[in-house]
């Protein structure tokens, strides 16, 4: 009995480690109708530079706010790839990515005299220090704080990005995904939206990467691997099951996407797959949310190859 | 008011299937002017309006507005001073989002998209009666999707957002054409009301020719990028739609349609 509550617990512990991810996809592919490739490379970028700064004494929470400006920074570059040199979402993404391989890399290797993984087990992290410790460690036996901790946080971005999308900033945000040329009657430059949506993404991208290296104690650039696959899945998964649940807001979808997601991967592995295996589980999964995402597979691939609107175009007669 | 001068465009250049639609065209409109621009395929109404709208750039002339030459100025900024109601129902307003949350974008045009909170109850009661002058019921279904009105609602909408604020110049880009015929009639009547209330400079491209003859306080009809009618005063005032049909014929003729 216990060994399964205790599994219960890994699963919702990343899940909603993870959904801080998910809900930067959530918010770059479904508010902002641009599937963001890049977190491959800023969900480590947020985890190396919080493994690097945590070995240097920084304050965990502190590093928590650095990453996701970093990961802001980054995405800020994907948004002006595609919206000031009109380049499609899948090349910004890859572009982005295979730049951001050297960038993780180079954090890493300064932080640690040239290392290739940050390791601080025995550094504070947001899990283990004040004010964390409030939270008894062992609750009823089981270890909880760090579900706790992840889903406080979890909350706060949640209602944080909820009241945003309600501002007169993220209606307009909102405007610019569902129809941008709406946006450009408004007289906005709806490029300037969709670089700031998109730094918002790979800011929680980050700030997801910065979370689960403190709970690993570890950071290293491999951490980004199927990231994408992942974020996407999550989102994917929770829009299509919960699209007919009326007032149940779209953040809440994702978060709980992402851990239906870590439900059914952990599933696979307690089963008895060996874990070489698990981005191969993670390519599957992925492969099953957009079979059952029904549109969901359309709206991404338009999203991946819409060609970024050129002001004063040619275009045919009509 | 809106003045284009010589201006030319060419699509395709340098291909097969070049088309010089305008060369060294020219109108002005002057402030206050309800302008019906009908003309047969192809004859460049809709790219006259992408040109004085931004979205198209001519290849050569100037574009002024209010005397200021716009010709290079980006489609955003330009909207400040426009508003526009496209012929797709879906481009005008924001599906996803409710009326009222439409509305209190469309309101906030020109200002600062700040962190405030977008809506403001304290304005439903205005955005109501707005509604309310189209007399289809949308005032009592201000936190409905606007994604899921009809095609005429949506209109209706899209050009109550259009001439919510402050505007220089009304654009009508086919505004009715993905209309059944009653709800065409009643948009028209809608936006004539709009329109003269609001004292708009309006530029309304239309393939209905009666609504073109019925409204406007001057009517231009285009073959080939050339103006090949332009009537106002009283003469547009005793205009008969069997005027300018044995015109339309001709040219529609001409063009194969």
């Amino acid at each position: 009995m216990n060994f399964v509550v205790n599994i219960l617990i890994g699963i919702v512990e990343e899940g909603l480690m993870y959904a801080l991810l998910a809900m930067g996809m959530y918010i770059t592919y479904s508010i902002l109708d641009f599937p963001d490739l890049s977190v491959d490379g800023t969900f480590p970028l947020g985890a190396v530079l919080t493994g690097v700064l945590v070995l240097h004494g920084v304050n965990p929470w502190l590093c928590l706010l650095i990453s996701f400006a970093a990961g802001m920074l980054a995405g800020t570059l994907t948004g002006l790839m595609n919206v000031k040199l009109k380049i499609i979402p899948l090349l910004c993404g890859i572009i982005m990515y295979t730049a951001m391989l050297s960038v993780n890399l180079v954090i890493i290797r300064t932080g640690t005299n040239g290392g290739a993984i940050a390791s601080f087990f025995t550094k504070k992290t947001i899990f283990n220090s004040v004010p964390a410790t409030i939270i008894p460690e062992r609750i009823g036996g089981f270890y909880l704080r760090t579900v706790i901790i992840s889903l406080i946080l979890v909350i706060v971005c949640k209602v944080l990005v909820d009241l945003y999308l309600k501002t007169k900033n993220g209606l307009l945000l909102r405007a610019t995904g569902d129809n941008e040329k709406y946006a450009v009657m408004l007289g906005k430059n709806p490029g300037s939206m969709k670089i700031f949506g998109l730094a918002l993404g790979n800011g929680f991208a980050a700030l997801a990467g910065s979370v689960i290296a403190q709970n690993k104690g570890s950071a290293d650039q491999q951490m980004g691997i199927g990231m994408v696959v992942l974020g996407l899945a999550s989102v994917i998964i929770g829009l299509s099951i919960f699209k007919r649940v009326k007032l149940l807001k779209g953040t809440t979808m994702v978060i709980l996407g992402s851990l239906i997601y870590k439900a059914s991967y952990q599933i696979v592995l307690e089963l008895g797959l060996p874990t070489e295996w698990n981005n191969f589980i993670k390519a599957v999964i992925f492969l099953i949310a957009l079979v059952i995402g029904g549109d969901q597979l359309h709206k991404l691939v338009r999203g991946l190859l819409k060609r970024p609107r050129k002001e004063g175009e040619n275009v045919r007669a009509e | 008011m809106l003045e284009l001068n010589n201006v030319s465009k060419v699509f395709n250049a340098g291909t097969v299937d070049e088309n010089r639609l305008f060369e060294k065209f020219s109108l002005s409109v002057s402030e206050g002017e309800f302008v019906s621009v009908v003309g047969s395929n192809g004859s460049g109404k809709t790219t006259l309006l992408n040109i004085i709208c931004g979205t198209l750039r001519p290849d050569s002339g100037k574009v002024l507005f209010g005397g200021t030459d716009i010709t290079y100025a980006p489609e955003y900024k330009r909207a400040k001073r426009i508003g526009r109601v496209l012929q797709d129902p879906k481009m005008g307003t924001c599906g996803s989002l409710s009326i009222l949350e439409n509305m209190a974008l469309a309101e906030n045009k020109n200002k600062r998209y700040s962190l405030g909170r977008a809506v403001n109850r304290q304005r439903e009661e205005h955005f109501r009666s707005l509604l309310e002058t189209c007399g289809m019921g949308l005032e009592n279904r201000l936190g409905v999707l606007a994604g899921s009105l009809s095609g005429g609602q949506r209109q209706a909408l899209a050009l109550i957002i259009a001439t919510m604020t402050d505007i220089d110049l009304l654009i009508l880009d086919e505004h009715t054409a993905a209309l059944d015929p009653k709800s065409s009639e009643t948009l028209m009547k809608i936006t004539q009301r709009v329109v003269t209330e609001k004292k708009l400079t309006t530029l309304m491209v239309t393939h209905n020719l009666r609504f073109a003859v019925d409204y406007g306080t001057r009517l231009i009809m285009m073959h080939s990028g050339s103006a090949v009618m332009d009537i106002d005063g009283e003469r547009k005032q005793e205009l008969h739609i069997d005027d300018i049909l044995g015109k339309f014929n001709e040219i529609s003729i001409e063009c194969g349609n």
